[in-house]
């Protein structure tokens, strides 16, 4: 299996992330070294396995839904990039 | 000055118990070495003023029945700290202040030690040597332009080099037990479940711990002792009998029965590490305990299993930064275009190419063939550790397959830079506690380190194997201060 060019660009697009051609090009080199390391699973044969999605294999616990922090707007706007003390800015999104 | 930054924590705990140092003269003397020291970079950000100020509080009204009184201490900056920077060594978060403390910071407050600052580590603690810090390559004390390990290269540095008495790291694959390796320093990544991750910037969630990092096991037991806790803001945090790690600390392994994988003989190690597991497995027997060899069969399988698993809950868990609520923002045209930009601009080359090889494994089409495999195997690789402890009570092996290399010696190979963690990556898979200790020196004088696994919450059996393997060894960093004109 080989990721080429047009693979990158499309998980680009899906991670969010933009590259240029350069690093595209770069990104073709890496991800196939690193695929053809991680291809050495197919040696094993799992039909029969079952997945583990967790190693902590306990329930999750309930806990009552209450507000723990309080008065912490002003403090947590202060973190936004952009903001106008009430809300966050983003681009305008509808035209 | 000089001879207190030498001391080791239980020294120091000691001294400010007998009133023969107060706080004040301890964080002094570490503030003085590290502002030598900067040639390290060890240091992200510092808070000494601040901490002058609350060692003077506690020397006002000392609270000795703590079991930190007055200690300073760094930690890396992956854990969130209240009101102070916490950048994850990244450009995306590196105007980032917590409004909230971490769990694992908050218990070592509460026992009355003092924050110096945040340490470097690799991006998101990706990395296995601190070259993917946004911040810088860190300096390791053992020579110049040698790389201290990753991702808790910072901790590991200021430890090794005496600007903390102790550290916190965090362990995905190795963080913890390969930089402690490199340094020749002790380093305990838990059991999973054992420390919150409430409050640590998220890596890979499943495999994620915190732990300690020391100079020597005891020091490395009373700060387990601190950090580990129940907690319920953490979904997976469990609530089992914790032990007095330090007051049970005993080197009395006599019977114990320790496992030798055969498959963690692989190619080309070089044969000084050989040897050391050698004179490791001879220590233990002289100690009492008893050497079974034992077989993990799918060892080769965890490095490519881990390289999906990781990268595909990285990409979850780093979806979050979008430039929107904090962090770094980029100019875009439009929505989209700003938080393409964003997360361009502000996450490091191997972040991006973990992002993406996580977004592809999970993508429509793969997730069958690369994630739910890797998840079979994963199961695979627990269960060959399951079996061997039907035998045996800690498995011993290398910590990593060679020592310390140079600055800019693997970041052109990702695979190769990712073969470090070889041995220590099966553990984190299995969630078990792993701890790596300095056992010897190869022939540049790189120390070298050994890694005693354990079954899942045997954090105490580990610790007094590692205490009763330390006083055989009697190891000696080779610290020069060749950093400190």
């Amino acid at each position: 299996m080989s990721i080429d060019l047009k693979t990158i660009k499309h998980i680009s697009k899906l991670s969010r992330i933009s590259v240029d051609d350069q690093r595209a090009k770069k990104l073709v080199g890496d991800l196939n070294s690193i695929f053809d390391f991680i291809e050495k699973l197919n040696e094993l044969k799992t039909e029969n396995v079952k997945p583990l999605t967790s190693i902590a294999e306990t329930t999750l616990k309930l806990r009552s839904d209450e507000v723990q922090s309080k008065n912490i707007r002003e403090q947590i706007i202060k973190n936004s990039p952009q903001d106008n003390e009430d809300y966050f800015v983003v681009p305008k999104v509808i035209e | 000055m000089s001879d207190i930054t030498k001391q080791s924590l239980t020294e120091l705990v000691e001294s400010i118990k007998n009133k023969k140092l107060s706080s004040s003269e301890v964080t002094k003397a570490f503030i003085e070495r590290s502002e030598k020291s900067k040639v390290l970079n060890a240091f992200i950000t510092e808070d000494f003023t601040s901490a002058l100020d609350k060692a003077k509080k506690f020397d006002q009204k000392p609270d000795l029945d703590l079991k930190l009184p007055g200690i300073p201490m760094a930690v890396k900056d992956l854990f969130c700290t209240k009101n102070i920077k916490t950048t994850a060594g990244s450009k995306i978060l590196n105007n980032f202040v917590p409004t909230y403390e971490s769990t694992v910071t908050e218990n070592i407050w509460n026992e009355g030690a003092i924050l110096l600052g945040k340490l470097n580590c690799d991006e998101f603690a990706m990395g296995s040597s601190n070259e993917t810090s946004f911040f810088g390559n860190v300096q390791n004390p053992i020579d110049k332009n040698l790389v201290p390990g990753g991702s808790s290269g910072g901790s590991a540095s200021a430890v090794a080099g005496q600007l903390t008495p102790i550290t916190i790291g965090t362990d995905t694959g190795g963080s913890i037990r390969q930089p402690a390796s490199f340094t020749g320093t002790v380093g305990l990544k838990p059991t999973y479940g054992s420390c919150s991750r409430y409050g640590i910037v998220a890596f890979a969630s499943s495999l994620d711990q915190a732990g300690p990092m020391a100079q020597n096991v005891r020091d490395c037991a009373l700060l387990q002792e601190v950090i580990s806790s129940f907690d319920a803001k953490d979904s997976t945090s469990i609530d089992f009998k914790r032990n007095h790690y330090s007051k049970d600390l005993t080197n009395n392994i006599k019977g114990k029965k320790i496992g030798i994988p055969k498959e963690y003989r692989v190619d080309g190690m070089p044969k000084e590490i050989e040897d050391l597991w050698q004179k490791g497995i001879e220590y233990v027997r002289d100690c009492g305990a008893e050497i079974i060899n034992i077989s993990l069969p799918h060892t080769s399988y965890a490095l490519p299993t881990y390289y999906i698993v990781a990268p595909a809950e990285a990409s979850s868990n780093l979806a979050r930064y979008d430039g929107v609520k904090y962090g770094y923002r980029a100019n875009g045209e439009n929505l989209i275009d700003m938080y393409e930009k964003t997360r361009s601009e502000g996450f490091g080359a191997e972040v991006q190419r973990r992002i993406m090889i996580g977004t592809y494994v999970l993508s429509s089409g793969y997730y069958d063939a690369y994630y739910l495999k890797a998840q079979k195997v994963r199961r695979l690789i627990k269960n060959d550790f399951d079996e061997a402890y039907k035998k045996v009570d800690a498995i011993l092996t290398p910590s990593t397959p060679s020592s310390a290399f140079k600055i800019g010696e693997k970041t052109n190979d990702p695979v190769s830079m990712y073969l470090n963690d070889i041995f220590t990556v099966p553990v984190n898979l299995a969630g078990l506690p792993g701890i790596s200790i300095p056992a010897g020196h190869d022939t540049k004088g790189y120390p070298l380190g050994l890694q005693i696994i354990g079954k899942a919450f045997d954090e105490q059996n580990i610790l007094n194997i590692a205490f009763a393997m330390e006083e055989k060894i009697n190891f000696k960093n080779k610290i020069t201060d060749w950093w400190i004109k």
